[in-house]
């Protein structure tokens, strides 16, 4: 996969330290999943946590942890690769990265998508918290709303491409923004372009009719 | 070490002095681990670990009680997972951290924290090797104790409290935009270190 477009510093950061919301999570550890240049920047963070961890003051345990546990590993066996990859006998969507996978079990074209205007469907992730996390699925030609954001908002590519004011952006590519960036996304490809997204603040439609159908759209 | 390592009385398996291991000797242990599951081996890592690990767990906000138990959890699984581990790809620090984040978060949120998988570990392309990791922990953790206060307060906000960034924004009074940028000079000079480039301590 030829990716262009990466994760960002700070997201990385917080994706190790455990900071991200599951919905901005899910979109990072996708992209890690294909991406091996960012997936060697994400063993650095978590080496910092590593690093962190050695530095914290020992707290005390309890003196009967320790034995309670030996006595629990005669009858514990050691996970084995089989158990431990069981994801793997699924039938495999090449298109679905594998973290996504854990919540998707059918092809991206079965899954029930709900319209919010004509040629944008979406498919909500399964858990509730700030901002957004589903699929956006946009026809060709289309265009997202003008928007900007109050906080981070991330994209990827699963299917077709995009282009706004950053970039195009292919199948792998990541757009991760924050409120310093006003775009409208605009499908480019020859079919639907399908991408995941999370937000971890609602997005600001910076039109006229962008506010008058938010209440619509889900954002 | 301040506090007297737990358990140390059982089965008089701990007879190492913990304190004068060197982190490169703790990668060994769970590399053992890794190839054979060894009791001696593993207490002498909990010894260790499981203090660390409650403590990232208390302060990530957890209540004692609670963090106790999901402190045992954790190094049980340490256990459970060590075949898993590579000490050619990390240090034994940083395979526990990494366990001990993924289940709190579980933990707190009900909700598995998406992974990249440590599967595909073996897949990833690392050059450097096992004693390298130990030398670049060594060498990071001296430049964390050395970035200015406005940036290693905010990697402390991420990954001891997991604060977001608008979250850490609002607590600290200043735009997204100076956290992120913040975060992102603490990790430019981490990612300098590791990458083995000139850096004035």
């Amino acid at each position: 996969m030829n990716i262009n477009h990466h994760l960002d510093d700070a997201t990385l950061v917080s994706y190790s330290a455990g900071a991200l919301s599951q919905g901005m999570a899910l979109v990072v550890a996708s992209h890690l999943s294909v991406c091996p240049q960012c997936r060697q920047r994400a063993e650095i963070n978590d080496a910092v946590g590593g690093v962190l961890l050695e530095s914290l003051e020992s707290e005390t345990v309890s003196d009967d942890m320790l034995a309670s546990i030996l006595t629990q590993l005669d009858d514990l066996p050691a996970e084995t690769h089989s158990a431990v990859s069981g994801l793997t006998r699924k039938t495999i969507d090449p298109e679905i990265p594998a973290p996504l996978r854990e919540y998707i079990d059918c092809s991206l074209d079965q899954l029930e998508w709900k319209r919010i205007v004509p040629g944008v469907t979406y498919y909500d992730m399964p858990w509730e918290g700030r901002g957004v996390s589903r699929l956006l699925r946009i026809a060709p030609g289309k265009a997202m709303l003008a928007h900007t954001h109050n906080g981070n908002e991330l994209t990827m590519v699963l299917r077709g491409s995009f282009s706004d004011e950053v970039g195009h952006f292919r199948r792998g590519d990541v757009a991760d923004l924050d409120d310093q960036i006003e775009h409208q996304p605009l499908v480019d490809s020859e079919v639907d372009c399908i991408c995941l997204i999370a937000t971890d603040a609602p997005l600001r439609f910076t039109t006229l009719f962008g506010k008058l159908v938010q209440p619509i759209t889900g954002f | 070490m301040k506090n007297r390592p737990p358990g140390e009385d059982v089965d008089n398996i701990v007879q190492l002095n913990q304190a004068e291991m060197a982190s490169s000797d703790w990668s060994d242990l769970l590399g053992s681990l890794a190839v054979k599951p060894d009791k001696h081996i593993y207490a002498r890592l909990f010894n260790h670990f499981a203090p660390k690990v409650k403590a990232y767990i208390v302060r990530l906000g957890v209540a004692l009680s609670a963090a106790e138990e999901l402190t045992q959890e954790v190094m049980l699984s340490v256990w459970r997972k060590a075949h898993m581990y590579h000490p050619e790809k990390a240090a034994a620090s940083t395979w526990i951290f990494t366990l001990a984040r993924n289940q709190s978060i579980d933990w707190m949120r009900k909700q598995k924290y998406p992974q990249y998988s440590l599967d595909e570990w073996s897949e990833t392309a690392s050059e450097s090797g096992q004693g390298e990791q130990e030398v670049l922990s060594d060498r990071v953790a001296r430049a964390i104790s050395q970035l200015p206060e406005k940036q290693s307060q905010v990697i402390y906000m991420s990954y001891f409290e997991g604060r977001s960034h608008g979250d850490i924004a609002s607590r600290l009074d200043i735009p997204l935009g100076s956290v992120k940028s913040r975060i992102r000079l603490a990790s430019e000079k981490l990612k300098q270190i590791w990458g083995g480039e000139e850096y004035e301590y």
